[in-house]
This record gives structure tokens, sequence and C-alpha cells, in this order.
């Protein structure tokens, strides 16, 4: 976890960190969690590598690295994005969101939280984050998403924990209590 | 609900308050907030990263090696290879390796034990073999410096097939031996031979378990430091078995065990992955200890799918004589197991085969022939189910060829052979894993069934077969009935101290990787003591919390730390209530602790009534120590270990009903029943969950999941491309319906339930697909059922039947 970039909007280090080899480096803007951060970054420098590793925001959990368990799921201006397949750099300008941002400055936990708390929809917690950033992207939609769409939207993600039931009925839970019961809207 | 049996006797404990309760777990807060500590978390400064140089050959020589323009790259501080690490010693599961007297006596088994090189030596015998290993100031400077070691190798002879590997010119992979078998035993009850000589009916078939592998979402990960403030050695581990990594890594570095602490850290799953030694276990803290600084590895998925453990790979050529009713005779099966390169848990494995093969069944004389070989792909290990879910699926296989070729319903078949409870407790006539008779505790095994039988209606489902489908569906019907030992011995050891805060520290060797042991052990001691749950903080897996441990694998924390937690908790109600006694000169039996606090036992009877009881809150109690009587000491804790009796069998009856498509080959689950007995249940929501949990990775392994090689040793599912973890869309609600027939051979009566629902998925998905596609004769030998290989057994054996009797094969 050694690198000398500062991840806080201060002066630029003078002179680009010694580790560049063999890519090179770029001044990075970006908002995480409604942060503002200057960063010094290399070109292949993986996302969710600049979020655990630099950022210190090891809520994010890389599990593959090739796209496929959606652990490392964060939003990137409120899309769900594999943090392990996006380069840093890609992300100028761009607003974040991680588990992190999620519970409010009371440290209340979002409904979605909540509803993977109350059923039972987590054991270690690994993949939890990326289901939980998933699904937070997809209750922000005006009208409640068809069934379909979660089903797609949910086999995006591996747990190898629960089997899925739980987390089924979490979103369930959520989706029922944001958009009323399903065929019943309104 | 059936209780057979009432709770033993919880040594005078008025209130039993918070097992049974479905409490929501403690550790979710924290996992939802994204504050987790898992092992690649903690950002220790000055941290290097590792990363390990792995064989890209399955059998290999290296003639050369050259590390000079790696170990020149910025950043890069040290590369170690096999030649830095030859004067270690090689890494020996020791416990796993170990035969039991009473196993050796009865058996005298063949065990050969094959040290494993920290980093390779001169060979390289499967691909993912580590070979050397850099520390770097990032991961990313590591993975380049691999890039720059230069190594030559000169390609082997390679054995990939179990069964070629015991041909006498097979390629040897360990060359000292003069062949590669690892293991070798049989054992016979009673007069097998006899037995199939007078029955009415015999059976015989192969069936293959695949290869597939627990793949945790989180991969390993181990953070080390050497130094600090102590000069100790300190290890965070995702590890399933904190204290055998410190005793191992403590005898491999040459410093004295209390000289190494290792502290679990929030684990992402283990599923027996994590609870066996690896090189890789005793080259982190290695890297540490030498580079003195700190080093963090974190196991990448390529990494976790070609260099741990893989697991399930066996044959079984099984046969069963039956009368002409269908009772059980006789059972003879010869396992093979694929070991891979190394012997790296011995017995563990192949014996579990061995003893969960009769499972609920009555069979009066067995003949059983078990070897191991060793090849050229990655080595495996115990993972969900160590050996059952194999045992499982070739007996419920074979019993449902017996039902066919007897022309009696499976489940009728099944019915016919169980054990009776009034049979309990049973002895097999094997000998245990432990050594000893092996003997079934407890369990209503004719109960699981009729309940999975009742839900599914079997009737029902032979009247649609004749009724027939919608075009190219059929659906078919399995049940599987299986066993499982569990809390495994020796020991275990729990901790309980109150602290000045009122609250109350629970110290266990067992982590947890996500089964909420902070809530469920939590439960155990609130009982125990007379305290609410919620003040009682459980800290699993660090060394120096309790000094000595085993872990959380074989479905034994449970029954292990469990019950050491309940004895250290009851200890030290005892010693609590000799305290106040002392403090307020009332005797110790006319006390009690109600919700944290210690009453006179008749305030405590008149329950909640207006007045506020007098009390003493424990926190008063240990905040004064001065007033704790000579003898007692000022310190209100308690140590308890519990070694269990023998094993505690759970049990339980999987149905479903499946719908083959047979144009495309798919096989969609419509019902999956669980119908399980774990004894007393703490936690009934973790219970469910787990039983789910193992049930959805079965069903993984059951139609999608397998790890397999090319015949030059190249693994080829080495990413989750390839490899095909089920998700939400492929699982289904289950079904669960449970029985708690109480342990009998611990105090709480509980059974270990983290192993169960990964057993039988196999088997009863493989039964319902054979009979969804009976009228192509198919026979279900090996899976994962995908629609290529249910395609191609449709057309197979088709072909077998010949062109009169076949139904067409259908086309998509």
């Amino acid at each position: 976890m050694t690198d000398t970039t500062e991840a806080r909007p201060d002066p630029l280090p003078s002179a680009a960190p010694p580790l560049s080899e063999p890519s090179s480096w770029h001044e990075l803007h970006l908002t995480v969690n409604g942060r503002p951060i200057r960063a010094q970054v290399e070109s292949r420098l993986l996302l969710s590598d600049f979020l655990r590793a630099r950022l210190s925001l090891t809520g994010t959990h890389v599990g593959c690295e090739h796209g496929v368990c959606g652990a490392c799921t964060v939003l990137v201006d409120g899309e769900p994005v594999r943090s392990c397949l996006t380069l840093a750099v890609a992300c100028e300008g761009a607003s974040l969101r991680t588990v992190e941002s999620l519970a409010d400055e009371e440290g209340q936990l979002t409904d979605v939280q909540r509803a993977f708390h109350e059923q039972h929809a987590m054991q270690c917690g690994f993949c939890t984050a990326g289901f939980v950033m998933s699904c937070t992207a997809m209750v922000e939609a005006p009208e409640r998403p068809a069934e379909d769409e979660v089903a797609d939207q949910l086999s995006g993600h591996l747990c190898r924990c629960t089997g899925y039931r739980n987390i089924r009925a979490a979103v369930e839970q959520v989706l029922d209590d944001r958009y009323g019961k399903a065929g019943e809207e309104k | 609900m059936t209780t057979q049996q009432a709770a033993p006797a919880s040594a005078g404990t008025e209130q039993e308050a918070w097992i049974g309760r479905r409490l929501p777990r403690v550790e979710d807060d924290r996992l939802l907030r994204g504050n987790g500590r898992y092992a690649d978390d903690l950002g220790l400064p000055g941290t290097l990263e590792l990363a390990f140089l792995r064989s890209p050959h399955a059998h290999a020589r290296i003639t050369s090696l050259g590390t000079e323009a790696a170990a020149r790259l910025p950043g890069v501080h040290a590369i170690w290879t096999g030649e830095d690490t030859a004067a270690l010693p090689p890494l020996l599961n020791r416990a796993e390796l170990a035969v039991p007297a009473g196993l050796q006596e009865a058996l005298d088994p063949l065990v050969r034990a094959l040290p494993m090189p920290l980093l390779a030596g001169e060979k390289v015998t499967f691909v993912g073999q580590p070979v050397a290993l850099v520390a770097a100031d990032s991961r990313y400077l590591a993975e380049d410096a691999l890039e720059l070691i230069d190594v030559e190798y000169e390609p082997l002879d390679v054995v990939v097939d179990p069964e070629a590997a015991l041909r006498p010119d097979s390629p040897r992979v360990e060359e000292s031996w003069d062949d590669n078998v690892a293991l070798a035993l049989d054992t016979t009850v009673g007069d097998p031979q006899a037995a199939f000589a007078e029955a009415a009916c015999v059976v015989e078939e192969e069936f293959r378990a695949h290869r597939y592998v627990a793949s945790p979402i989180e991969p390993r990960g181990i953070t080390a430091a050497p130094g600090g403030y102590d000069g100790r050695l300190t290890v965070w581990s995702s590890h399933q078995t904190p204290h055998r990594v410190r005793d191992t890594v403590a005898g491999t570095l040459g410093l004295d065990p209390e000289q190494v602490r290792v502290i679990a850290t929030d684990v992402g799953g283990g599923f027996g992955q994590k609870g066996v030694l690896y090189v890789e276990d005793l080259l982190v803290p290695f890297a540490a200890h030498r580079s003195g600084r700190p080093v963090s590895w974190r196991e990448d998925r390529n990494e976790n799918l070609t260099g741990t453990a893989h697991a399930r790979e066996q044959t079984h050529r099984i046969s069963l004589a039956a009368d002409a009713e269908g009772r059980l005779l006789g059972l003879r099966d010869e396992i093979l197991v694929n070991f891979g390169a190394t012997t790296i848990t011995g017995l563990v494995v192949p014996y579990n085969s061995l003893c969960h093969l009769l499972g609920p069944y009555r069979v009066p004389h067995v003949h059983i022939d078990v070897k191991a070989v060793l090849t050229n792909t990655t080595y495996t290990a115990p993972y969900r189910g160590a050996g059952r879910p194999e045992a499982v699926f070739a007996m419920e296989r074979a019993m449902d060829r017996l039902a066919a070729k007897l022309g009696i319903e499976p489940a009728e078949l099944r019915a016919r052979n169980l054990i009776p409870p009034e049979a309990m407790p049973y002895r097999t006539g094997l000998v245990d894993r432990a050594g000893n008779p092996q003997e079934y505790d407890s369990g209503d095994f004719p109960e699981l069934l009729r309940r999975a039988v009742d839900r599914i209606d079997v009737p029902a489902v032979r009247e649609r077969q004749r009724a027939g489908e919608r075009e190219g569906h059929r659906v078919g019907v399995g049940f599987a009935v299986y066993l499982e030992a569990t809390g495994l011995g020796p020991f275990e050891s729990a901790r309980v101290q109150l602290r000045r805060n009122g609250r109350v520290g629970l110290y266990l060797g067992t982590p947890s990787q996500g089964q909420g042991h902070r809530t469920s052990m939590a439960q155990i001691a609130a009982d125990a003591l007379g305290v609410p749950p919620s003040v009682v903080d459980v800290v699993g897996g660090d060394t120096d919390a309790v000094p000595f441990g085993v872990g959380t694998i074989a479905s034994r924390a449970l029954v292990t730390a469990g019950n050491a937690t309940h004895r250290a908790g009851r200890l030290l109600r005892e010693k609590i209530l000799n305290s106040a006694s002392a403090r307020l000169g009332t005797p110790a039996d006319e006390l009690t602790v109600v919700d944290g606090v210690v009453l006179p036992l008749k305030s405590a009877d008149e329950g909640a009534g207006s007045e506020a009881p007098e009390g003493l809150p424990l926190a008063a109690l240990v905040n004064s120590p001065m007033t704790v009587p000579d003898g007692l000491g000022a310190d209100l804790s308690e140590t308890a270990h519990f070694r269990p009796p023998g094993f505690t069998f759970a049990a339980g009856a999987h149905a479903v009903v499946v719908d083959v498509d047979t144009r495309t080959g798919e096989v969609e689950i419509e019902r999956y029943v669980v119908v399980h007995d774990a004894g007393r249940i703490v936690n009934p929501m973790i219970a469910e969950a787990q039983v789910t949990g193992g049930v959805a990775q079965g069903i993984g392994g059951a139609l999608y999941e397998e790890m397999a090689y090319g015949p030059d040793g190249q693994p080829v599912t080495t990413t989750y491309m390839d490899y095909l973890l089920p998700t939400s869309s492929e699982i289904p609600d289950l079904e669960l319906d449970e029985t708690h027939t109480h342990s009998t051979l611990n105090d709480l009566g509980v059974k270990g339930l983290g192993e169960g629902g990964a057993i039988a998925p196999q088997a009863v998905i493989s039964n319902a697909v054979e009979d969804a596609l009976r009228p192509y004769g198919a026979v279900v030998r090996r899976g994962p059922l995908t629609p290529h290989r249910v395609r191609a057994l449709i057309r197979e054996s088709a072909g077998e039947r010949g062109e009169a009797e076949r139904p067409a094969v259908p086309t998509a």
C-alpha cells in the first residue's frame, strides 16, 4: 500500500513518483463520496486499487479482477461500474460513490443496507458492498424496475455464502417499500 | 418440528432465553458500512506487496532461474527462490496427515506424506506451484518483476488422469517413489462375498465425482508484520485455523510459538479452502521476517483457481447387493481419489468418503477399498462436505440404479433400508475418522425422508410423466439421504471474561468466515451466564486471546467452541455468584444472574415486579476486585475446553423435481426440498442460511462448476469466465423443513451444520435428471450436468439402446 501520491487536494508532488515504470502519470480530479480529490495516478492504476489503496476506502472489495463477481461495484455518476475493470484515469471529472457514502450524517443506514441486515442477506459480507451499490442504483430509478431487470441486475453479482434467497428477499423488501408491492404501484 | 429428546440438563439453568432465537446478526452493521477489515484492508505503513511467480508447466525440471533483471527494477525490494527457502522445513500438514492409533491398528493403511517445498526446487509438479516470491512497493511493480524473472523449464511427461497414474508405466509425480500411490487401505465388515453370492439383485456402476472448487468470493489474504514494540511477528490471516498457522509459521521460521501472533481478520468465506495450510501461509510471514518490513499478499482469482486446493475428484466402482424386496445385503466400492500433486491432507477426504458411504442405511456386509494417487494437477483438499458429497453421489446414484432394476420407487427403496431411530446409537462396523468404532449417536432418518416425500408428492410427478410435458421437456424426481459426522475433535477452547465495563469478552479458537459466530456464540454465552447477548463481544481466532485452538473446519465450531463457551460460561457464572456472595453476605446458592445483574433467587422468581429488585450489576462486581475473597481470584474469567467424546451425526433428506429440456439439455430445478436435522438450533435464521448456502454450492457443482484440465495438465477453467459459479438466476428458493434430534454427545445438544447442505445436491439432482431421462435409458455417471453433457447423455444412451426402442432424439 505504499505510494507517494497524495489523495488530498494538496499541492502536487514536485516530481513524478519513482514507481511509474512502465506507465505514465496523470493528474486526476474527481469527486469521491462528495469529497473533491486531486491525485497523481499511473495510467494503469485500476479504480479499485485507487479507492482501496490510495483513498483507504476498503469497503469496496475485489473478488476476481475480471469483472465477473461484481464485488467491486461502485457508482460512477450514478451508474454501477466494475471498479476492477475501470482505470482510475478514466474517471476524470466523475462523481463516485462507494459503500462508505451510504449511511447519512447521523450514521443511519439506507433502506437497502437495512434490508440486507433484516433479511439476513449477507454472511461473510465480502460481496455485500457490490450488491448494495447495484441495488442502490436500481432503486434510484423513478419507477419500480421490472422483475426481469431486477433479476438481471442481481445475476451480475456472485455470492458464495447465501444461496441468494435472502438477497432476493432484501431487494424485494426495498422495492416494495419504495414503490409499493409489485402490480399495485402507487 | 419434532424433538425426539428433551434438551440435556443444562446444569441448573433457570432460563434458556437466547438459544433458539432468530437474533439478528451483530456482524452486519460494520460490514454494511464498508467497515469490515479483511486481510487486505489493513494498510500498515511501509507495507511491501507480494506476488508469486507460479509454474506454467504441469511437470517440468527447472534448469535455470535468473532474478537479476527483476531485482534491478525500481521498487523491488526482494526476490526469493527455491534456493533461499531450501533450508526451511518443507510444508507438512501434520494434523491432517496423522493416522489415529485406532485406525492404524484396525486397517494398517498406507499413508505416504510428501512434504512440499515452500518454493519449487528442482522441479515443478503442477501449474500454479509457487516458484519465486517478489516483494515490491506495490503489487503492480511486483508483477512487473515477475515478468522479468527468467526461468527455463525442461518439460517432463505429465499424468493428469488418476487411472493413468496407477499404471506401471505412468510418469511419476514424485521421483523418489516407485509409483504414484499416496494412500491405500481397505476395510471389510461381515462377509461381503457371501452376501453378493446369495443376493437376488446386484447392481454395479462406476460414478465419477468431478473436480470443483470452494471459490470463496474473497481469495486468500495474509498480512504479516515483524518487530513492533514487543519484537514479535504478527500475522493477520484469512485462515480458518489460526493456531495451526501460528505453530507452523513458528516452526518454519525457527521461532518460539509465543513469538508469533496470528489474528483472524474478517474473512470473505472459507468453505474449507482456507482451512488447510499452504506454502503461502508460511512464505508471507517468511517475507516479513526476512525483509523486516510489513508485507501483504492478496491472492488473485487466477491464483485461487490454480494454486489453491481443488476438491472432490473421485471415482467410485460401486456395487450393491439386495434381496428381492430391495433390502441391502452388501456393498462393495473401489474408490480412487485424485490427490493432485501432493498429499496435502492425507486421509482426511478419502477416509471421510469411506465412512460416510453407508450413510443412513443398514448395510450388513461391506468391502471398501480406497486408493489415492498423485497426478500433475493442483492438490485436492477438503471443501464443504470433504469427501461426503462424493460418497453420497456414488451411494445415492447406486440406490437409484438398484431401484430401477428392482422396479421399486426410489423413495420406497430408501425407506426399506433406513436405520430406524430405535436402533440408535447405531454401530456400522466401520472405524471412524478418529479411529474408534463408528457410532451414529442419534437421528430419525425415516422421518426426514417421510417429510421430503410428503412435500414432493411423487404420484403427481409420475402422473405428469405419464401425461407428458410440453414439447421437448421431461420432468424427473429425485431423492437423496445423507449423514454427516460433525464436531471433529480433538478439542476447542473458549475463554469468558467479565470486563470492567460490565461487558463480557468471549474468546474462541474458532474464527468466523461469515457464519455469524459473534451472534450465535454470544447467544450461548448469554444463556450460560445470565446476561443479554448484546453485552457479549466475541473474538474468534486471535492466538493471543486463547493459547490453544483448532479452528473453524469440519462443521465443528458450534459443537466444539459452542460447548466450550457453554462450559466456560457456567464456570464463570459460578465464580460470579461466589464473588457476589462474599460481597453481599448471601449464600451463593441463593443468588442468580439475570440480565447482567446478580439477584437473590427469591426476587428473581418474583419476576418482573413493579419494584426494581435490589441487585448487584456485574460491572460493580468486577470493579471492586478487593472484595473478592482469597482463592477466588480478582480476575473474573474462566477458560474451558471441550473435547467431543465422538462425532455427533447430523442428517438430511433432499428431494427435487427437475424439468429437463431435452432439446437444449438445460436442467431447471422446479422444486428443491431440504429436510435437515442438526440437533438443537442456536439461531434458526443463521442455521437456515447455512443450509441454503450449502445447497447453492452443491447445485453449482451438480450443474455448472467444473475445474477442468487438458491432457497436458493445463487447467482450462482458471477465470470466472470459464469456471461458472451459479448466480441468483440459477438458484431457486428452497423449501426448508427440519427436525431436531438433539445430540447425546454434548451438553448443548447441538450438531454441526455448516457443510450439510452441500452434501446431497449433486446426488439428488443427478437422480432427478436420470429419472427425467428414463425413457432414453440414460445413466448419469458424472457431472456437472451442463446442457452439453445432458445432450451427450441423451444421444449416447439412445445409441446404446438401439434404434427400435429409443424415443427419437429431440433437436433444438
